[in-house]
């Protein structure tokens, strides 16, 4: 990023100018020698950041498609979930929650919202400072709001079993990254042809739940890193797979990934989560979406502690440009966020609509963030 | 997913469930609970949300530069075969006929 | 405005601002000879005789209000000498300083405020020589708020408008620091590090600049809220011209780029108190560079970017990797998680 670069990880290797230009040139090449557009599919709103911001769109060769699917962990957060910790709020619990899920819509309120019309609502940084603020507070329900994917959820799976105080509880809109790509195979309308995988979802599942789902698709799978060697790399190789007609499952990533990936993480994931089916916004049902509390953490579940009362946030004003949002489908990567009519109009980060420009994580989000149409091919 | 940023660990708490980590210009302490492997001054790790989710094996920077300079070499010479004998390099991907499918 | 209220992000320098500013207040712009409110300048200017009297005002809300590196008073004064500094006034010849204090505040803060207040006009050479002291009852206002006024003359006014395509922009140093410095203590981030605000008066340093470049000097503004981003938007957008700017050449400190990266936020939005973006025609850039940095606070000035007539009102960003365009924020960067 910048001229200071005296100490500092080697992660600045990765950023290393002539290595990128090398890599880009060779995917040029490899992508002109296909003699066809090929599609790639990545499922990681990190993924999506790292190619805004380093520019890499406009490095890639014009025959090569890279396309986000359903990476982002807040924009699949149903209406009911966040209906839940609204209800939560209004009740009198102290809603701690990620910072990205402030804003994101319930049916008619955001906890944004709900904090504004005085409920206790606190953005964290860390699954343990919610602990830590239940501990301070001992007269009071404290819950956590848990979001994000499975690289999440072994936070919160953690925390509860390092010990959690009686007024803590966790309600839980953990998603599961797998079912994300199972979700977009499964779609006719596009023509993927290979896969780009989570570099840090896969640091904790490891890669080797990738080979089942490259056998049945046909399709490779790429492990790929955050910083732009990591992903030029990957997308590279990904496509000399896929003219190869290799159906492979290939790790880019070895510093942070391992075929079984983090066992010690994997087993406190597994003690106190399960998957369960569940439905996505804008996507519909996914059988094994979401992740939740196994029943002997019903104590801590806030779903039993509480009788959570939705109905009353419901109902009132609906919004009608929702209906002209179509984060479901560029979710899917049927669709870019530039081909929406309300990008950057009625629909902005400060005044979202859909999900996708709510989270960090979202393709509107990044998209808007990092200059509208990061795909600068003609630039003076 | 998300954010996963790498550090050196300066210290590590008695009972050992967390460590002061330096990101080379700002310091934070992460939770051990869910590091693959037993860490230990020196090392480095990967954050995400406050906990150490992988020890980095410092040796792992320069082979994973190898490994781009080596997809490179491969793709200028267009021979896809040489994949076939990357080795340890390539972590685990399946020799041809075995694996997933068509080779 | 949503429900007809005003909201936190109208005070946060971005669009949100500037659209509550051109929908309410440019209504009290009346014409004036020289540069008025419609301008929209760091201050504005009016012509007396063959001169100009710059005049300016800023009202200073930081919390918490002692930081690494500075305090309120020290940024009550450099704020408002550097906007007059920004329109070519580098001699103040005078400051207000009107003081709103919540019942309760405690007089030894106040006495340090004062102090550093004392400190950054002297180093400055503006005297403060009027004001005004209220108090309001506990609760009815945030501890304290303190609002400045500025006035200079000059013979030359600078404005952000001026940029022509081929002209070189000059940062005279790095940026986030005095963001990064107010969000880690502001927030508990978990995170500790050597953050200091850079707040400062930089009157000195673009006395040295115009002695260096003179009317080659075309464009200036400081990154106060919205960082570097904001004012070369501005920049671009109020002259018609594009702007290319290099990432690679912007300078950040080792200690703000660690805290960007481990909260997820860009440097070239986060607001900076002792830094000023120069527009300078190409054959004197090189000249002007060498003055700031002889002076103690352009110590790291740097040629950062080019004006180009392509793209007009845009700021192409290229990373070193490749190029994106770089957007505004919408107002105060918040960390980023998960």
């Amino acid at each position: 990023m910048a001229s200071s670069s005296a100490g500092g990880f080697d992660e600045l290797k990765f950023r290393d100018p002539e290595r990128a230009r090398a890599l880009a040139l060779a995917l040029e090449r490899e992508v002109d020698a296909a003699g066809r557009t090929i599609s790639l599919m990545h499922v990681c709103g990190s993924h999506e950041q790292a190619i805004a911001r380093f520019g890499l769109r406009a490095v890639f060769p014009r025959g090569l498609d890279v396309i986000m699917g359903p990476g982002c962990p807040v924009c699949v957060t149903d209406t009911p979930e966040v209906d839940e910790a609204v209800a939560l709020a209004a009740q009198g619990a102290r809603v701690c929650t990620y910072g990205d899920m402030l804003r994101l819509p319930g049916t008619v309120k955001s906890l944004a919202d709900a904090q504004s019309d005085g409920g206790n609502v606190e953005v964290v940084y860390s699954v343990t400072q919610a602990v830590d603020l239940a501990r301070q507070r001992p007269s009071e329900q404290v819950v956590f709001f848990a979001s994000g994917f499975e690289t999440t959820a072994v936070a919160t799976a953690a925390a509860v079993l390092s010990g959690v105080p009686e007024n803590f509880s966790v309600l839980s809109s953990h998603k599961y990254v797998p079912a994300a790509m199972d979700l977009v195979s499964e779609l006719k309308e596009t023509n993927i042809e290979g896969f780009l995988a989570a570099g840090h979802a896969a640091t904790i599942t490891g890669w080797g739940i990738f080979e089942p789902f490259a056998a049945r698709t046909g399709k490779p799978v790429v492990v790929a890193g955050f910083e732009p060697l990591d992903v030029l790399a990957a997308v590279l190789e990904l496509v000399r797979l896929v003219r190869a007609g290799r159906p492979e499952v290939m790790n880019c990533y070895p510093r942070c990934v391992s075929r079984e990936g983090n066992g010690p993480a994997l087993e406190k994931l597994w003690k106190v989560f399960d998957v369960v089916g569940g439905n996505w916004r804008g996507i519909a049902r996914v059988p094994r979406g979401n992740l939740e509390l196994r029943p002997e953490w019903n104590h801590l579940n806030a779903r039993h502690r509480f009788q959570i009362d939705t109905a009353s946030v419901g109902g009132a004003s609906r919004n009608v440009l929702a209906d002209q949002c179509i984060c479901g489908s560029i979710m899917s990567g049927l669709a870019r966020p530039s081909d929406c009519s309300l990008f950057g109009k009625e629909c902005r980060p400060d005044t979202p609509v859909g999900a996708c420009m709510v989270s960090s994580e979202g393709s509107c989000k990044i998209w808007h963030v990092y200059g509208g149409a990061p795909d600068l091919k003609e630039v003076a | 997913m998300c954010l996963g940023v790498p550090g050196r660990v300066l210290s590590i708490s008695d009972d050992g469930l967390s460590a002061q980590v330096d990101f080379f210009g700002v310091k934070k302490e992460l939770r051990l609970d869910i590091v693959d492997v037993p860490v230990t001054v020196g090392d480095y790790v990967l954050n995400h949300v406050g906990f150490a989710i992988r020890r980095i094996p410092p040796e792992e920077v320069g082979e994973t530069l190898a490994l781009f300079d080596q997809i490179l070499k491969e793709a200028a010479a267009g021979d896809l075969m040489a994949e076939d004998v990357r080795g340890e390099m390539a972590a685990g991907r399946p020799a041809p006929g075995h694996g997933s499918g068509r080779g | 405005m949503p429900g007809g209220k005003v909201a936190l992000k109208h005070g946060a320098g971005g669009r949100a601002m500037r659209t509550l500013i051109e929908e309410v207040f440019l209504g009290l712009a009346s014409p004036v000879d020289g540069i008025g409110l419609a301008a929209l300048d760091d201050g504005a200017a009016i012509r007396v005789g063959n001169r100009w009297l710059v005049i300016t005002t800023d009202s200073h809300v930081v919390h918490p209000i002692f930081f690494p590196g500075g305090d309120i008073g020290r940024l009550a004064v450099s704020g408002t000498v550097n906007d007059l500094a920004m329109m070519g006034a580098t001699e103040p010849l005078a400051m207000t300083c009107a003081v709103i204090l919540e019942e309760g505040f405690p007089r030894e803060d106040l006495l340090r405020v004062r102090d550093s207040m004392l400190e950054a006009s002297r180093e400055a050479g503006a005297p403060i020589v009027t004001g005004d002291t209220k108090v309001m009852g506990h609760g009815e206002i945030d501890g304290i708020v303190i609002n400045t006024a500025g006035v200079a003359i000059t013979d030359r006014v600078v404005t952000d408008a001026g940029l022509r395509a081929g002209d070189r922009i000059i940062l005279t140093g790095s940026v986030g620091d005095h963001g990064m410095a107010v969000m880690v203590s502001r927030h508990k981030l978990g995170i500790q590090g050597d953050l200091r605000s850079d707040v400062a008066p930089l009157n000195g340093l673009v006395r040295a600049a115009l002695a260096a470049g003179g009317d080659d000097v075309v464009a200036m503004k400081d990154p106060t809220r919205g960082g570097l981003a904001s004012v070369l938007h501005e920049m671009a957008g109020k002259a018609n011209v594009g702007v290319l700017l290099d990432e690679t050449a912007v300078p950040v400190t080792p200690e703000v780029r660690a805290a960007c990266e481990v909260l997820g936020i860009d440097p070239l939005v986060v607001a900076n108190e002792g830094k000023a973006v120069i527009g300078v025609r190409p054959g004197a850039a090189d000249r002007v560079l060498a003055a700031l940095r002889a002076h103690p606070l352009g110590l790291r000035a740097a040629i950062v970017g080019t004006a180009i007539a392509s793209r007009p009102g845009q700021v192409v960003l290229d990373t070193g990797i490749g190029r994106r365009l770089l957007a505004e924020s919408d107002g105060e960067p918040l960390p980023r998680i998960c």
